[in-house]
């Protein structure tokens, strides 16, 4: 077994959750990787749908941006970025979407605007939303990456990006009339979280091997909870770090 | 009326005023970035800038300090980090105060399809629950007529100029660009005047995969700008220039680098 980096772990962890045939929206970085990396293994049906317009992209190299060029030229359709919104996201026609976070919550709420209590003088001006809001609103479900540490994972996230299951009521996705089911699952470099349905709270239900659950603890900002049965996640193979470091050559 | 062909700094000069509210679109494709540094150049004041995701063109025209006002809906360094001079303006008022209007990509979309419909405003699903609408005037509910279903609406962008970047056009002045196509022909069709920069005029325009033609008579002026999309890419021109996005990260992270690259690339040439 080769040497592999924290983004590597949660790249093979999230690509791992994908099911054949699935259609699923794709941002850069992880959730991107993960996508391609998926598509490349054990699902080689998978259908990626970039925000750029490109439906069906199969692209041999990672591309840098959502919208490079590799995506337009290898894709079954090509459409504008209204159309992608109004007509492919909006009616919910996607199985999966994938999001990163700079702050969550143990709802699955997202942050991706600003760090800090004061929206017009914030400690740290973040990105936004791009298409990050539609896409947990009505994408069928929705599968969150990001490290884990208690920077990202908070007490209460400081904006409200992107909705995931609110204060965790009964029924709050409904009454906000959001159709699909919101976040799902959180992967991080040190294992995964599945939200309990009973409680709508994000609950550590596995670990990747060689992690404690001490680890996961103290890098969560609210008292993390744990599944009943702890599974453990299998360490990247080989084949899947060479597939995907060759993507990113 | 039909386009009329003229230089960049003509087109500039002539078509973006001071206080002007103007779109620069490409969305990560076809990017106009010659044309934003025309704008610096030309020295262009409280502009309101209007892009769904800012790009380092949009970083150059703010740290230049053409901008007081922006409309966006992801303010990034794609694959790469931050904007520093969007950071900078924001969260420090550096050149000078920038007010934001922020929105998702999903209500960016549909302001552009509104102000190319001509219509006052677009309906949408999007933005409940989220803390956008707290901090967005531009958001608002609205209750179907027909079924009772509360939406969402999004307004017109009230374009003055919207500009462009296309493949080519013919000697008419038809315009044709194919590829990721984003909302570019919602900008030129959403703004009282157009510029519409390519990489060559042709004589025909041969029919290209996904191509979208605007025929001469909706746009107002265009100017051939070999490469006027670099660092970002042209789809059977050039490729992106992904080193240079991430050389941007360094040049704009210091007021210092930016002031001596904004002196030596957009006003020594």
């Amino acid at each position: 077994m080769s040497d592999f980096a924290p983004d590597e772990l949660l790249t093979v962890a999230a690509s791992r959750v994908l099911t054949d045939g699935t259609t699923t929206f794709v941002g850069i970085g992880p959730p991107g990787a993960a996508a391609n990396l998926a598509q490349r293994t054990h699902a080689p049906n998978l259908i990626l749908v970039y925000e750029s317009g490109a439906i069906g992209a199969k692209p041999d190299r990672l591309p840098l941006s959502i919208g490079d060029g590799i995506l337009g030229e290898t894709a079954d359709a090509v459409v504008t970025v209204p159309e992608m919104f109004n007509y492919w996201v909006q009616p919910g026609r996607i199985d999966v979407g994938f999001l990163g976070a700079a702050q969550i919550d143990r709802f699955g709420n997202i942050n991706t605007t600003v760090v800090g209590d004061d929206y017009a003088h914030p400690k740290v001006r973040l990105p936004g939303a791009g298409g990050a809001p539609e896409i947990a609103a009505n994408c069928g479900e929705v599968i969150v990456i990001l490290r884990q540490s208690t920077r990202a994972f908070v007490e209460q996230v400081d904006f409200v990006t992107s909705v995931g299951h609110g204060d965790g009521s009964p029924g709050y996705r409904e009454r906000l009339g959001l159709r699909g089911r919101g976040p799902t699952k959180i992967i991080t470099d040190l294992g995964m979280l599945e939200v309990d349905d009973a409680t709508n709270e994000f609950v550590m239900v596995a670990l990747h091997e060689g992690v404690t659950r001490e680890q996961a603890s103290e890098a969560t900002g609210w008292p993390l909870r744990f599944a009943d049965e702890i599974q453990t996640l299998a360490l990247p193979t080989e084949e899947e770090l060479q597939t995907l470091r060759a993507l990113k050559a | 009326m039909t386009a009329s062909f003229t230089t960049l700094p003509e087109a500039i000069a002539d078509l973006v005023h001071d206080g002007d509210t103007i779109a620069l679109e490409g969305f990560t494709h076809l990017i106009p970035v010659a044309a934003g540094q025309e704008i610096i150049r030309q020295q262009r004041r409280d502009l309101t800038l209007v892009r769904m995701t800012p790009d380092i063109v949009y970083d150059q025209l703010i740290g230049a300090g053409c901008a007081s006002k922006l409309i966006f809906s992801w303010g990034g360094n794609p694959g790469v980090g931050s904007l520093h001079r969007l950071r900078d303006a924001v969260e420090k008022g550096w050149p000078q105060p920038l007010e934001i209007e922020e929105h998702s990509h999903a209500g960016m979309a549909n302001r552009y399809a509104a102000s190319a419909a001509g219509m006052p405003f677009a309906v949408m699903r999007g933005y409940t629950g989220t803390d956008l609408p707290k901090h967005t005037k531009t958001i608002a509910q609205v209750t179907c007529p027909f079924t009772g279903e509360v939406v969402t609406a999004v307004p017109n962008l009230g374009l003055d100029v919207g500009i462009i970047h296309a493949q080519r056009a013919d000697r008419k002045g038809n315009v044709q660009m194919w590829g990721l196509t984003g909302v570019q022909k919602e900008t030129v069709l959403g703004a009282k005047r157009s510029l519409v920069t390519v990489e060559e005029v042709v004589d025909e325009l041969e029919p290209m995969p996904n191509q979208v033609v605007l025929p001469s008579w909706v746009v107002t002026l265009i100017a051939e700008v070999p490469r006027g999309a670099a660092p970002s890419y042209a789809q059977g021109y050039y490729d992106r220039d992904n080193d240079a996005y991430r050389a941007w990260d360094s040049i704009a992270r210091d007021r210092e680098t930016f002031e001596a690259w904004l002196a030596e690339a957009v006003f020594n040439v």
